[in-house]
């Protein structure tokens, strides 16, 4: 990114400045190197996302942002209602509700090195994964509607996981709002073999260990210790959550012009908060979120399954759940006063720290989980949600390491074989169909997720608690 | 052509600068990819609107597999309406998208129709194989970015845009 489009306003944020239609300034937190890295576009789409009406505060961009479409990927932008604050189905994204969780378990390495090609093995065969897969759960349209308006505690309800699960999930696992009764047939339908499954391109379930403990005591918090194995999933709200994007990005971008709305960029499509269009929108995507909450939830029931064949004696608890491409209405404090506002996050982690009213009592005093995760190959992270944050970035931090290089030029550096054989001998088992796809998602084509952690911390947005190298990757 | 349609037409230096469009100005092939840092970019060209959506088309199969690992062994018929051909293009690969992803299919020929700002097509392609067609990446929609529908310099008919994977 041009350096001369910013102004430096702290060590690791740069501000451009408010000009012209701008109605807020844009923030990027970044290191000089992540800036240079940074495509210049996420200069121009985050100027764009600062000429919305009612925006709040600031356009934020994250340390791992990158050109997205409308909105950057990384991008943090809220709207406050009273003032003509729009919401944008371009701000959410195709996979709405899309996230991270994280599962702890009492095992070690040592007992996953017993193990290890047979436990990758039974977790390929167990986790429905990539194009031509279907799940094993068919909702007809009353239980789509269930699970709809239910998430993760409709799918608790039917057998998926257990009650315990639902604290450790955004909203309890239940994301109040939802119209599934507006959800169109055509998302009905995309998603009706697609309950649990993990979908492909950057989605995965890793099977990781414990690396390296940055911070003990809330390490403890988070019963994460030293040479632990953990599983990570990747994975969003699939077909349906795919439809109501592209429904709602075309009808948004056709009304704009109804609405009143002067759209920068097509791909901002927007609709107001208080619009009969912006109201249906916010209930078909809760409902998005819902079904998100529901397909992470069968793939740790699954993951769980597969685990116990292993390790009967194992004990598997779920973290935390994180969504990194929602709207969610949220009370933030600006200029000190408290208001009520539409928060986009796309490609970004709500990050509350401690004392937020929205944790679990058992987290309350420690922060949020912030889950990162890493590219095949490379490490993820564990970061907790820090107070000074709020004032920072409205409680937001980065959600992964962000791609350096495109899949074109990604599959045309490498092949699927090498980079597979590469990571074996780093120990770490890829299971995937395409060999195509191991390439296109290949660690080099990704930014170096240490650094954008280090200074998500050094910015003030979240801390690292631990680091997690990946053992066993299933993708589609 | 309907006069409506005709207004929404642009036309394009197709000499942007990506890689793909270089290789086309010395090739002339009838579709390419060009670079998005997230996603995938697809090109279709033709001597007419209709030909440069086949082939825009054929440009987003081979995101997830070379075309010619596929046949033509099943038919889809698929239509679809609006306001202006860009947005018709996205709604085009939108509706393909959409087949892919309920008849578990992949498509490799494709014989579109305009008219009257109403498109009709049929798609030929196979049931997914995943042994065989080894898919590389699921689509999740075609947007808006770099959205363009228009003549090049050369005459010829281009239909692009990023498709989410």
């Amino acid at each position: 990114m041009d350096r001369s489009l910013l102004e430096k306003v702290g060590p690791f944020s740069w501000c451009i400045p408010q000009t012209g239609s701008m109605r807020v300034p844009a923030v990027i937190f970044a290191d000089g190197a992540l800036i240079d890295e940074m495509d210049d576009k996420v200069q121009q789409q985050l100027s764009n996302v600062a000429r919305l009406p009612g925006i709040a505060k600031a356009a934020f961009a994250m340390p791992d942002a990158h050109w997205g479409y409308g909105f950057p990927i990384g991008g943090v932008a809220a709207f406050d209602p009273k003032q003509g604050g729009v919401v944008s189905a371009g701000g959410v994204g195709f996979d709405i509700s899309c996230g991270v969780r994280l599962l702890t378990t009492t095992l070690t390495t040592l007992d996953i090195a017993q193990v290890n090609e047979a436990l990758a093995h039974e977790l390929s065969r167990g986790i429905p994964a990539g194009i031509g897969s279907r799940g094993r759960i068919v909702l007809d349209d009353d239980e789509m509607t269930q699970m709809l308006l239910g998430g993760a505690r409709w799918a608790v309800e039917q057998g998926y996981g257990r009650h315990a699960d639902l604290d450790r999930i955004e909203e309890r696992g239940v994301m109040s709002g939802a119209e599934p009764n507006d959800v169109s047939e055509k998302a009905r339908e995309r998603q009706r073999h697609e309950m649990g499954t993990l979908g492909s391109g950057n989605h995965y379930l890793e099977v990781q260990r414990v690396d390296h403990i940055f911070d003990a005591d809330v390490g403890r918090a988070f019963d994460l210790s030293m040479d632990q194995v953990v599983v990570m999933i990747h994975c969003g709200s699939r077909g349906l959550g795919h439809q109501v994007g592209t429904e709602y990005l075309r009808e948004m971008a056709l009304a704009a012009e109804e609405c009143g709305l002067s759209l920068p960029d097509r791909e901002l499509a927007c609709a107001p908060i208080e619009s009969e269009l912006g109201k249906r929108y916010l209930g078909v995507m809760r409902a998005g979120i819902n079904c998100a909450f529901a397909n992470r939830q069968i793939l740790t029931h699954l993951a769980r399954r597969v685990f116990e064949r292993f390790f009967p004696n194992a004990d598997i608890d779920l973290l935390y759940d994180v969504s990194h491409n929602t709207c969610k209405e949220e009370r933030h404090e600006i200029d000190g006063q408290m208001r009520e506002l539409f928060v986009h996050r796309k490609g970004a982690t709500r990050a509350f720290g401690p004392g937020s009213r929205d944790l679990p009592m058992d987290l309350a005093g420690v922060g949020q989980p912030v889950l990162i995760g890493g590219s095949m190959g490379t490490e993820s992270y564990v970061l907790v949600g820090d107070k000074r944050s709020e004032q920072v970035a409205l409680s937001s931090a980065c959600h992964g390491a962000g791609r350096s290089m495109s899949r074109h030029q990604a599959a045309r550096t490498w092949t699927g074989g090498s980079v597979k054989q590469e990571l074996a001998e780093r120990g770490i088992i890829i299971k995937s169909p395409s060999k195509r796809g191991i390439a296109e998602e290949a660690p080099g084509a990704y930014k170096d997720v240490g650094r954008i952690v280090r200074v998500a911390e050094d910015a003030g947005l979240a801390r690292r608690v631990a680091r997690l190298k990946p053992m066993i990757c299933i993708k589609g | 052509m309907p006069s409506n349609l005709w207004g929404a037409i642009k036309h394009y230096d197709a000499d942007d600068g990506s890689v793909a469009v270089r290789n086309v100005a010395t090739n002339s092939k009838p579709w390419t990819h060009f670079p998005h840092q997230g996603d995938v970019g697809i090109r279709g060209y033709g001597a007419s609107v209709s030909e440069a959506f086949e082939n825009a088309a054929r440009a987003m199969t081979s995101v997830v597999t070379p075309i010619a690992s596929l046949s033509a062994n099943e038919a889809c018929r698929i239509r679809c309406q609006a306001p202006n051909l860009e947005i018709l293009f996205v709604d085009w690969l939108n509706a393909i998208i959409y087949e892919m992803a309920t008849r578990q299919m992949l498509f490799r020929d494709f014989h579109v129709d305009i008219q009257g700002g109403a498109l009709s097509a049929e798609a030929y392609g196979d049931r997914v194989d995943v042994r065989q067609h080894e898919p590389a990446v699921e689509l999740k929609g075609a947007t808006m970015t770099e959205l363009k529908v228009g003549r090049g310099k050369d005459g010829r008919w281009i239909a692009q845009c990023v498709v989410d994977v």
